[in-house]
């Protein structure tokens, strides 16, 4: 298979149509446009599938929500204050249990913010984000071809677990311009779920509700849904380990961030720190017992996010207490170098003595 | 003997939880016989809203789905887009249609989507306890207009198939009510109508009933029939509002 050279954004919408994706509502926000562009040009036409420039991102999010009742493959995607208003819909979509797919490309907050990459989402994503008790799965991609790879993962886990999924880029991931690979193609059919409603023909009229008068009744929902949840936890956690294992420091970092702080690293590592670093792919379900795992051997953690401490809470929450932890962020859409982390990696490798450490 | 009355089929054998003197068992009856009548059961699929009619599902037996409060609109048209061979009705309140929903209600009608919206309209939020809505009257006395609405402060009664009916891509709109025998059967054909116009996928139809809400209207029930000739369809007239349906592309 030949790489291709394209935007992140276009390489989701590629991805997504290669996962079978039918039904895609957009509504235009920078930095995720070409998205909802791509879309336009190569899903519209297809046979079967059907693309919608919304009146907002709250009538795209229930547009999705519609689609996925009728049992399609539905997408939506925005940038931070678009997914603030997708809330409801996800929401609904996580107590109806129904796959969808949602794509954030992060930018710089609060309020209307700044178009340039940010990771202040974190807590809106991982943490169900709107009303109700639910958790979304999050996938973190940190390049053009982790964003073709977990765009077509998101489609099957969303399918194979009835929940929504979240991919979390940002503004960097989407403008950047890549090689990737496709590995599959677009399928000519998919099956359909076996709770779409189509009409019932040849079976009793069925319902997709989540209003209930009975406490009780809403109760084993939520169990259910935290049944499956827990599932999720056990089959699903991804992530990377980097030159973890005779690690001093390990540095925590997600999607673009990790990018960068590979390349901090790297630096270090030439000078002699040993340094590695855990990257999430899963951000929900967080890997905490890689971390906790990892605190056996190394008890110095740095988490760094694009952002003001958010991910740091699950790293604390993991260790729980069994080693140090540090903070290096920059919020409102600065893009940090390399070269700055490098110099926070030894900033801490020499100031905390791991150096001399056995 | 010959049967001349019947539970329609598509309506389950479940007692109404509605108040006596409401229009929804009404509609829901005139809809089954429809649903029944244009063999539409296995093959429609319905949106009830938040509010008293959320549990519409309890009562019709064909698909429906829930949607969130304003929301149906566009809830039926993923379920159109994503499986065209469905016909898709949204049942939704006032404050649902014609405040919160007003975005969703007027793209679908202008993207001339193939649904249809049963508008209830009872000039009052009837499930939170019979707030003023936006078809409230002028001077309505409601819970939150207990002086009556002013139209100063509080705007005017909403016309919202109006509104629709400048829509380019809405094909049909009619208002009637259900407060009496005649006006039940009228309110019977413009379903129909607006039904049909789906199946022939001409573009998106809407009926808005006037519907009785004697509890939080403070009346009896033969007072609220009364009250929606006497009051109501002086603000909101009854009739077609617009039927472009029998109309081809050279007209």
């Amino acid at each position: 298979m030949t790489k291709v050279l394209m935007n992140g954004n276009s390489t989701i919408g590629e991805a997504a149509i290669r996962a079978g994706c039918q039904c895609y509502f957009g509504y235009p926000i920078t930095p995720q446009n070409e998205l909802t562009e791509y879309m336009a040009a190569h899903l519209s036409r297809r046979k079967g599938c059907s693309f919608i420039q919304a009146e907002s991102e709250i009538a795209a999010i229930n547009m999705v929500y519609g689609a996925s009742v009728a049992g399609s493959r539905a997408m939506t995607s925005s940038s931070s204050p678009g997914i603030s208003l997708k809330q409801e819909g996800i929401s609904y979509l996580a107590a109806c249990e129904l796959p969808a797919v949602i794509v954030n490309m992060t930018r710089g907050g609060p309020g209307l913010g700044s178009i340039s990459a940010s990771q202040s989402d974190y807590f809106q994503a991982t943490r169900g984000g709107g009303h109700g008790d639910y958790r979304t799965i999050v996938l973190a991609p940190s390049s053009g071809q982790e964003l073709a790879d977990l765009t077509h993962r998101a489609f099957d886990l969303a399918d194979k677990y009835l929940v929504p999924v979240i991919v979390l880029g940002d503004a960097m991931l989407g403008q950047m311009r890549e090689p990737v690979e496709f590995k599959h193609e677009a399928p000519d059919e998919l099956p359909v779920r076996s709770n779409a409603l189509r009409g019932a023909k040849g079976r009793p009229s069925s319902i997709i509700k989540t209003f209930t008068s009975k406490p009780a009744e809403l109760e084993e929902i939520n169990w259910s849904l935290f049944r499956r949840y827990q599932l999720i936890k056990k089959e699903e956690t991804a992530y990377e380990a980097f030159m973890v294992d005779d690690a001093r420091l390990v540095v925590v970092a997600f999607g673009i961030a990790a990018r960068i702080a590979k390349g901090a690293i790297k630096n270090a590592r030439s000078n002699g720190l040993r340094v590695g670093m855990l990257r999430p792919i899963t951000l929900w379900p967080f890997p905490s017992e890689k971390v906790k795992d990892l605190s056996k051997k190394t008890k110095d953690f740095l988490v760094f996010e694009m952002n003001m401490g958010q991910m740091i809470e699950d790293v604390q929450l993991a260790l729980e207490g069994k080693g140090a932890v540090y903070f290096y962020g920059r919020p409102g859409g600065v893009i940090p170098t390399p070269t700055e982390v490098s110099r926070v990696i030894s900033r801490y490798y020499y100031q905390k003595g791991l150096k001399s450490a056995k | 003997m010959k049967k001349v009355y019947t539970r329609p089929r598509s309506l389950k054998r479940v007692p109404f939880h509605y108040c006596p003197g409401c229009g929804h068992s009404i509609v829901h009856r005139v809809m089954t016989e429809l649903i029944d009548e244009m063999h539409l059961q296995d093959r429609i699929i319905g949106i009830p809203p938040p509010g008293c009619s959320v549990f519409a599902y309890h009562y019709f037996d064909v698909d429906m789905a829930e949607s969130a409060h304003g929301r149906g609109a566009a809830v039926a048209t993923g379920i159109k887009r994503a499986y065209p061979d469905v016909i898709v009705f949204t049942y939704q309140g006032d404050g649902d249609l014609a405040a919160i929903g007003t975005a969703e209600t007027i793209h679908a009608a202008n993207r001339g989507e193939r649904i249809t919206a049963i508008f209830i309209n009872n000039a009052v939020y009837g499930m939170t306890g019979g707030q003023m809505a936006p078809t409230t009257l002028s001077e309505q006395v409601t819970t939150t207009t207990p002086y009556g609405r002013d139209v100063n402060l509080e705007g005017y009664p909403v016309k919202m198939s109006e509104i629709v009916a400048l829509v380019r891509g809405a094909v049909y709109v009619e208002r009637t009510a259900v407060n009496s025998p005649a006006n039940i059967r009228k309110t019977k054909k413009a379903i129909r109508k607006a039904l049909q116009s789906q199946i022939d996928g001409l573009g998106f139809s809407l009926v808005e009933i006037l519907s009785p809400c004697p509890t939080n209207w403070r009346m009896t029930p033969l007072e609220s029939w009364q009250w929606i000739d006497k009051e109501m369809t002086k603000e909101f007239p009854l009739g077609v509002i617009k039927d472009i349906t029998g109309k081809t592309d050279a007209d």
